[in-house]
């Protein structure tokens, strides 16, 4: 193909790799009982849940850093990370948007988030959450009056201490993983949503994480509860600055739901992936779940991966209530040095439960993708069905593809079908996209977008046309 | 509108070979499109029929080695092949490609609004669009369904090609190639394509018509047909060459080829 034109599309900038100047309070780089022990003084913490992350804390030190995912980094040094920054003017928490840094509002509107504009227009609540700290909710008195809870989680920590003492690491225990103890020792911030029985969330919430401040590391934590008959659907997004050295995020997400409620979880992912030439970039290292406690339960994971050097993310759903059904849509772009190991796992424990999977990977440049998915079929699982749908979508020839599906099937009442397909951008179709007068690069994102459709066609309206658009963006440069 | 002393299409000496193995198919193509002017070019299999159609649509694949092209008057070859689309060449394939998850309609309008930002004319939006669309469409006898689907996937061989007539009627070019367009039609896809053809006959656009028989120039009837064989114009006339091609076959034309470059 074309490989002039090919580098010219794959090559295109970061767009949000801004540094904004706000003054910062930190602690210095390292991790010790002391630093856990001040994190959990700075938010002012109740005493259990300081005993809380001790616990995961020294249980994370018996732990090893994972190894088996198919991506390749430096040894971490998680003594040279900064586990708590938070602009300083938020260090009270600012209780409307009027008391937030205008430094910081006007950072959110570059990266096309005006705070004030969704609230009024948009109809959507935000909870924008900045370093380490949550820096404006908006929307939250509207959401109150149909009495959902949806705050910073340090802020529930407070108001809503049975809640969060009832749930927390109730879906992704302490001791989880490495990266989910990690978090679970230092997480700093977050979103807290609780939406009471039998209610409807009115509109859309969203959280927008940034990383700001060089050396630090992002532990977000995000609860969602939904109890019985409630309905919310949740989006996340993510951006960083432009850094030479790597970035570590560790979140963890966790989500409940109740008998006939449904969670709908969407993501749309571009920290900052690292120069061409694979340099900098943020390691996202997050360990997401959702849990169908529920009879006839649901949630469901959509997920627009296109950012970070390194993705190592599996949104998990598991399916215990009767007749309760989990979903994961996803898409990962990984484009230049950007490796991504990112799939689901669907565990089916109660009767007649479902799950559906559908992950499309588009590797570009040296990107190297991998589909890693696990469907366990308990015994207890009658009647239980999955579909899984996973394929590639290759542009160049310096990129992979990978996919490996484990299936585990302990009741022979299951119903399971997996289809899996690799394509490459054809010469032929980029041609024919030309000669119709649509430009190379036109092409190659309208190409992915088609593929990408059946996923997309999951986000929420407004947020899937952004996702078109950082597709496009992310593969500038990559046509082959 | 045109001048008519500017021809659409002016070709001259053109070499042109595979890039990949330098074979050479193209061996000095002589050949002039007056505005309004359809032309029909024949040839057996492997005569460069549709490498001709590739190199003027700018086809990845191929060299040009010697002679020019100009088209009205600018040189057809300097340009990239999305740079001769929004000038006004359209090429209906012969193997129209599918785009997965694509809607044909979105596919068509993203086409229609790359041309008209180029000619200087505002973009359409989805409802103007449609409007225009649901003309076109009437033309080939194309279904609304078709228009919803992805890009030719799973379309019968006769509704790809309707496609490309449909995309031609809404591009508007200058110059329409058509490559092969009647292979694997049966006789009524045949007869609607050729229909489509027909309307966009206007007087001023140029059609270079390629194919391997004369049963499409009964529908669509050339001005010239000119005869291509390895690489060359051999011989070119009215319309009634296209059926002395068909009583003789095409053997008779070569020898005489042969025989005169002896």
């Amino acid at each position: 193909m074309n490989d002039a034109l090919l580098n010219e599309l794959t090559q295109r900038e970061y767009q949000h790799g801004f540094v904004t100047d706000v003054e910062t309070e930190s602690i210095p780089a390292g991790l010790s009982e002391d630093v856990v022990r001040i994190i959990s003084k700075k938010k002012n913490e109740p005493e259990w849940l300081l005993e809380w992350r001790l616990k995961a804390y020294r249980h994370w030190l018996t732990m090893e850093e994972p190894s088996w995912a198919r991506v390749s980094y430096p040894k971490i040094d998680y003594q040279k990370i900064v586990y708590y920054a938070a602009p300083k003017s938020a260090k009270e928490g600012p209780t409307s948007l009027a008391d937030v840094d205008p430094e910081l509002l006007a950072m959110y509107e570059k990266l096309g988030v005006p705070l004030k504009e969704r609230e009024i227009l948009a109809g959507v609540a935000v909870d924008a959450v900045i370093d380490s700290v949550s820096v404006a909710t908006t929307f939250r008195e509207k959401l109150a009056s149909v009495g959902i809870v949806f705050c910073s989680f340090s802020e529930a920590v407070h108001s809503h201490p049975d809640l969060v003492r009832k749930w927390l690491g109730s879906v992704v225990p302490s001791r989880d993983n490495f990266f989910a103890a990690l978090n679970s020792a230092v997480f700093s911030d977050g979103s807290f949503c609780y939406i009471p029985k039998g209610v409807r969330c009115p509109m859309e919430l969203s959280t927008y994480f940034r990383i700001n401040q060089a050396d630090t590391g992002q532990f977000e934590r995000t609860l969602i509860v939904a109890e019985e008959g409630a309905t919310v659907s949740y989006l996340e997004g993510c951006t960083a600055p432009k850094r030479d050295v790597n970035q570590l995020h560790a979140a963890v997400v966790e989500l409940v739901a109740m008998d006939d409620a449904t969670i709908k979880y969407s993501t749309v992912q571009n920290w900052y992936p690292g120069d061409r030439e694979g340099k900098g970039g943020i390691y996202n290292f997050v360990t997401k779940r959702g849990k169908c406690l529920g009879k006839r339960s649901k949630i469901s994971w959509t997920q627009v991966e296109t950012g970070s050097a390194i993705t190592w993310k599996y949104p998990s759903c598991i399916l215990m209530g009767d007749d309760s059904i989990g979903e994961f849509y996803s898409v990962a772009l990984a484009n230049n040095y950007q490796q991504a190991d990112t799939g689901t796992k669907m565990i089916h424990i109660g009767k007649n439960t479902r799950s559906t999977i559908v992950s499309k990977g588009i590797s570009a440049g040296h990107g190297q993708n991998t589909y890693r998915g696990g469907v366990t079929i308990l015994k207890s699982a009658v009647g239980a069905r999955n579909y899984s749908q996973c394929d590639s979508l290759l542009i160049g020839d310096q990129c992979g593809a990978h996919t490996f599906p484990y299936i585990e099937v302990k009741n022979s009442s299951a119903t399971l079908e997996h289809e899996a397909s690799t394509s490459k951008i054809g010469e032929d179709q980029l041609f024919y996209c030309m000669q119709r007068g649509i430009s190379a690069e036109d092409a190659v994102s309208l190409i992915v977008n088609g593929f990408a459709k059946r996923v997309l066609k999951e986000l929420p309206m407004e947020f899937a046309v952004e996702a078109q658009k950082l597709l496009g963006v992310s593969l500038e440069g990559s046509v082959g | 509108m045109t001048n008519v002393n500017i021809p659409l299409l002016e070709i001259r000496n053109l070499h042109a070979s595979i890039e990949e193995d330098g074979t050479e198919i193209l061996r000095g193509i002589d050949l002039k499109i007056l505005p309004g002017e359809v032309h029909a070019v024949m040839g057996p299999n492997g005569s460069g029929k549709s490498t001709l159609a590739h190199v003027l649509s700018g086809r990845p694949g191929y060299k040009v080695t010697q002679g020019t092209v100009s088209f009205l008057g600018k040189d057809l070859l300097a340009m990239k092949p999305e740079e001769r689309a929004r000038e006004g060449v359209f090429l209906a394939f012969q193997y129209p490609v599918e785009i997965p998850g694509v809607s044909n309609n979105y596919f068509l309008r993203t086409a229609v609004n790359a041309i008209r930002r180029h000619r200087g004319q505002p973009e359409m939006d989805a409802m103007d669009f449609l409007a225009l669309l649901d003309e076109k469409a009437k033309l080939v006898e194309m279904e609304e369904a078709l228009l919803n689907r992805s890009v030719n996937e799973g379309f019968s061989g006769g509704e790809k090609k309707r496609n490309e007539v449909l995309q031609m009627a809404l591009l508007d070019p200058r110059l329409a190639i058509l490559d092969e367009t009647d292979s694997g039609l049966d006789i009524d896809a045949l007869r609607i394509a050729a229909g489509g053809v027909n309307a966009l006959r206007d007087g001023t656009r140029g059609f270079l018509v390629i194919t391997h028989y004369q049963r499409l120039l009964n529908y669509i009837v050339p001005d010239v047909v000119h005869v291509l064989s390895d690489g060359r114009i051999v011989r070119s006339g009215d319309k009634s060459l296209a059926l002395e091609l068909e009583a003789k076959g095409y053997g008779w034309i070569e020898k005489e080829a042969a025989a005169a470059a002896r």
